[in-house]
């Protein structure tokens, strides 16, 4: 058995300056990260023998979570699983664009790589409250863009995700304060497209 | 009708340090700006009817952007007079009355409605709300507002994290005790409650 813990941000937190700023990265890191990942904790002290299972799996199956702990283990484990995903996702100097079999399924799936980027950012700019944006594999493995509100994740859905954004205003308030749609902008400039790749093959094999 | 930004009842430096002025000048001149905005091309468009209130709107309209931006408008407004320069400290006369009826006290209702705040997942809004002339706390997820529930507004706090952000970070639980403590405008909440 063992508690959920904080994972170790992959880089130094202004290496994605000047697209996010250091104090927004620590903050949201070590604190908004660490806060769900202490609520979840907290819930799953209540059955602890879900301390064993993994989190994707909780979230794929929320209807089987205790009644008691079900809002927070979506709300806080969605949120631990969102923000470990995404931190992953993003490095500067890693941009690129996308390529091999991503690129050729997005391009695919939405005609080309503008044309995904477009309906994405309109994703991310239009998710009223607070959410985020994503690419993921459906069920039958066609690549699909969508929003989820507050903390929900693609895998609540059957869905596995592939990039993610997050457009809670605790992700872009310092910098950007209500112009979401420039921080939206300013992620093409960070995404691992290396990372999205992996994200797409595993979750082909899923 | 064009639906208009009210101005700040206040100067947007009048609620510090509780509130920074930038604080305001963002909620006010951008964010309640562009739902105001943003409802009036719903109007231009055809999407919203030109002929409504802003509360028939509001009531009339179903989930969705038009909804969203006319409820934002409203509870905004509302918000802006919920609060005061000097505000804070506690009502008197049948509205501390009713809430000793209703919460047991004064200290209970502020425990519960801090609760409320603090506990809103995601973007959404704390209300001290009049139902049937007795008092509940409630709290509303984005735009969502009492008018819909059937329930009478009487006080609010926005915890959209952009009503806090630029003062307090993250911590809401800090920004709510300050709002209780040292903003609430408890004249606009008493005459609320006696119109209810």
């Amino acid at each position: 058995m063992s508690k959920h813990s904080l994972p170790a941000l992959p880089y130094a937190y202004d290496a994605l300056e000047p697209h996010i700023d250091a104090q927004t990265m620590e903050i949201h890191h070590t604190k908004h990260h660490q806060a769900y990942v202490n609520n979840l904790n907290a819930a799953l002290e209540k059955h602890p023998h879900l301390f064993d299972v993994h989190l994707d799996d909780l979230l794929a199956h929320l209807a089987s979570i205790p009644e008691d702990i079900r809002t927070a283990v979506r709300n806080h484990g969605g949120g631990h699983a969102n923000h470990s995903f995404f931190w992953t996702l993003l490095g500067k100097g890693k941009a690129g664009e996308a390529k091999g079999d991503l690129r050729k399924a997005i391009e695919g799936s939405f005609g080309s790589l503008e044309a995904f980027k477009k309906a994405f950012s309109e994703a991310a700019a239009t998710r009223f409250g607070s959410g985020w944006a994503w690419l993921s594999v459906d069920r039958f493995g066609k690549l699909v863009v969508h929003s989820s509100a507050n903390q929900d994740s693609p895998i609540m859905d059957g869905l596995r995700p592939v990039l993610g954004l997050d457009v809670w205003e605790h992700a872009y308030y310092l910098n950007y304060q209500n112009r979401r749609p420039d921080y939206v902008a300013s992620f093409w400039n960070l995404v691992d497209w290396d990372q999205a790749e992996r994200n797409y093959k595993d979750a082909l094999l899923r | 009708m064009t639906h208009t930004l009210p101005a700040l009842p206040y100067d947007a430096a009048a609620l510090e340090p509780h509130l920074s002025r930038e604080n305001l000048e963002l909620h006010h001149g951008k964010h309640h700006n562009a739902y105001v905005v943003n409802l009036n091309k719903f109007i231009e468009d055809g999407k919203a009817n030109a002929t409504q209130s802003l509360e028939e709107l509001i009531l009339a309209s179903p989930d969705g952007p038009v909804f969203n931006n006319a409820a934002q408008v409203w509870n905004h407004t509302f918000y802006w007079r919920c609060m005061k320069p000097g505000g804070g400290g506690e009502p008197t006369g049948r509205l501390a009355e009713a809430m000793a009826r209703d919460f047991g006290s004064f200290a209970k209702f502020k425990e519960e409605f801090a609760a409320a705040a603090v506990s809103q997942f995601g973007s959404g809004w704390a209300w001290l709300v009049a139902k049937d002339g007795k008092l509940a706390v409630t709290k509303t997820s984005n735009a969502d507002l009492p008018m819909k529930h059937g329930q009478v507004a009487l006080l609010t706090c926005d915890v959209w994290e952009h009503a806090y952000y630029p003062s307090y970070k993250n911590l809401r639980p800090k920004y709510v005790e300050v709002f209780l403590a040292s903003l609430v405008n408890w004249d606009f909440v008493a005459k609320n409650f006696g119109a209810a």
